[in-house]
């Protein structure tokens, strides 16, 4: 309970450090520690699943984004909108204030007892063959969420390789980086293979247990990014096919499996009795490296 | 009770988020005020979720996957978000 | 035993919470960025470190232990190599210091 308190506390002063600081590197750095402050609430609440991916993505790879944003920005400044007049920004907070309260009500006021899918998936999880009550949701009862989130990604992917010059666009991704000597240098080679069995550990064990290819891949994603950032690998043009081909291939190995299932069994994206967990885990494998490609390009940003 | 703190600190980022969102006039700090707001949704779900625990889960599952798609859809959005404002201030003192 | 097992857990944790305090102070209050770096670091390490040994007892099988000591040697790992670039990027900025 006072952990609970203090750790509220803490991502509260975070959040206002967020809004209130000038430059936007103080903000990043706000940022980065409220995430992984998140990640703690989230353990807390018991939702390791998310507690993995906050601190992956919504701090690691979100707080490397982010730095690298700042940076240029720094130097060339983006153009701003006109600041609000004090009456609007009055009104602002007051509606923001209403949302806020209404939000909080609602939350407290929450039915007993509390609506739930808890009871159904615990009903049809053996159905799945798999441990983890996230993962069987994930892959099999809103298998469509994660279809459509993976085919978001491979879009996002085109939107930002688009945003580069005219000229060259189909070259390397990113701006180019500078060869690192000394610390980064060291860690961007002793880290990676170490990471790499980190990430195949974790998407193993996320069959039974808090885990799986969002986390995996996210791991796997920095894995790249390290020698990437450290100039040790340059990263392929994006008109590369073997780079097209891995970006696209998760989701497009689960629509061909979603195909299967509605020949099989008449259902689009339901699992071949019998052949559930080497299926999906053929298609998770795929989604992996596939998410894992597109969250280091999209880090990556477009060519400049 | 956690899910009651918790839920209220979602409500109080999703306010704090939208207020960022709409008064600060950086581009990168309404992105930034922006993931607060996503974050407070999240947080609201997540109180549901802990809320619905039942069945031997700590947590309703179905939200938790729901949070974790959210979590790397909006981090999908961020990236194109930081990738146009770097393009507008690349634009601004170049051509 | 297990009386025993839980003393040596609270007393190793107790220990490397109180070198995280340290640490922590010392980032707040030490006057440039290098000696700041020293708390973080050095406290951190053996903070981390005392923790993990006293949570060792209590790891399930041979598993956990060796996550356990994993978690330590990459944390070590990250900020043997954070630390000197941010103490790099300080002396680019400032040479005095």
């Amino acid at each position: 309970m006072i952990v609970d308190l203090a750790l509220v506390a803490g991502i509260l002063a975070l959040a206002l450090g967020v809004l209130a600081a000038r430059q936007a590197f103080a903000a990043v750095a706000f940022f980065i520690a409220y995430g992984l402050l998140l990640a703690l609430a989230w353990a807390r609440l018991g939702l390791l699943d998310v507690a993995l991916t906050e601190a992956a993505i919504g701090a690691g790879l979100s707080g490397v984004l982010l730095l690298a944003a700042a940076r240029r920005l720094a130097s060339a400044p983006a153009p701003e909108d006109p600041p609000s007049g004090r009456v609007t920004r009055g009104l602002i907070g007051a509606g923001c204030t209403i949302l806020a309260c209404a939000l909080g009500t609602a939350v407290l006021l929450l039915p007993e007892p509390p609506p739930g899918l808890a009871a159904e998936v615990a009903a049809n999880q053996a159905a799945t063959a798999l441990g983890n009550p996230v993962a069987s949701v994930l892959m099999a009862f809103r298998g469509l969420d994660t279809l459509l989130e993976s085919a978001v990604l491979v879009l996002a992917v085109i939107c930002t390789v688009a945003l580069a010059p005219d000229d060259g666009w189909a070259g390397p991704p990113g701006a180019p980086q500078p060869l690192a000597d000394g610390p980064l240098a060291l860690l961007a080679r002793l880290l990676p293979p170490l990471g790499i069995v980190v990430a195949a550990h974790i998407f193993w064990i996320g069959v039974d247990a808090p885990g799986g290819k969002f986390q995996a891949a996210a791991i796997l994603a920095a894995m790249w990014l390290l020698p990437w950032m450290a100039g040790l690998v340059p990263a392929p043009p994006v008109g590369a096919r073997a780079l097209r081909v891995t970006v696209a291939a998760g989701p497009a190995l689960f629509i061909a499996v979603g195909l299967l299932g509605a020949i099989v069994t008449g259902a689009f994206l339901a699992w071949p009795p019998g052949f559930e967990k080497p299926l999906i885990l053929l298609v998770e494998v795929a989604l992996t490296l596939s998410i894992a490609a597109a969250l280091a390009l999209l880090v990556m940003g477009p060519r400049t | 009770m956690t899910a009651g703190i918790y839920g209220l600190l979602g409500a109080a980022l999703t306010g704090l988020g939208l207020y960022g969102v709409l008064v600060r006039t950086e581009p990168l700090l309404r992105i930034l005020a922006f993931n607060l707001l996503g974050g407070g949704v999240f947080l609201v779900l997540g109180a549901i979720a802990q809320r619905g625990a039942g069945a031997g889960f700590a947590a309703d599952p179905v939200p938790q996957a729901i949070i974790l798609t959210g979590i790397v859809v909006a981090f999908a959005a961020t990236t194109i978000a930081v990738a146009l404002v770097l393009r507008l201030a690349a634009r601004k003192d170049g051509a | 035993m297990s009386l025993l097992a839980d003393a040596f857990t609270v007393i190793c944790v107790v220990a490397g919470v109180g070198f995280f305090a340290a640490g922590t102070a010392g980032l707040l209050r030490f006057p440039d960025t290098g000696s700041r770096l020293h708390a973080l670091t050095k406290a951190d390490h053996l903070g981390l470190g005392l923790i993990v040994l006293g949570l060792l007892p209590r790891a399930e099988a041979l598993g956990g232990a060796f996550r356990l000591l994993a978690i330590w040697a990459l944390v070590l790992l990250a900020s043997a190599a954070t630390g000197p670039l941010l103490a790099r990027v300080a002396q680019r900025r400032d040479p005095s210091a």
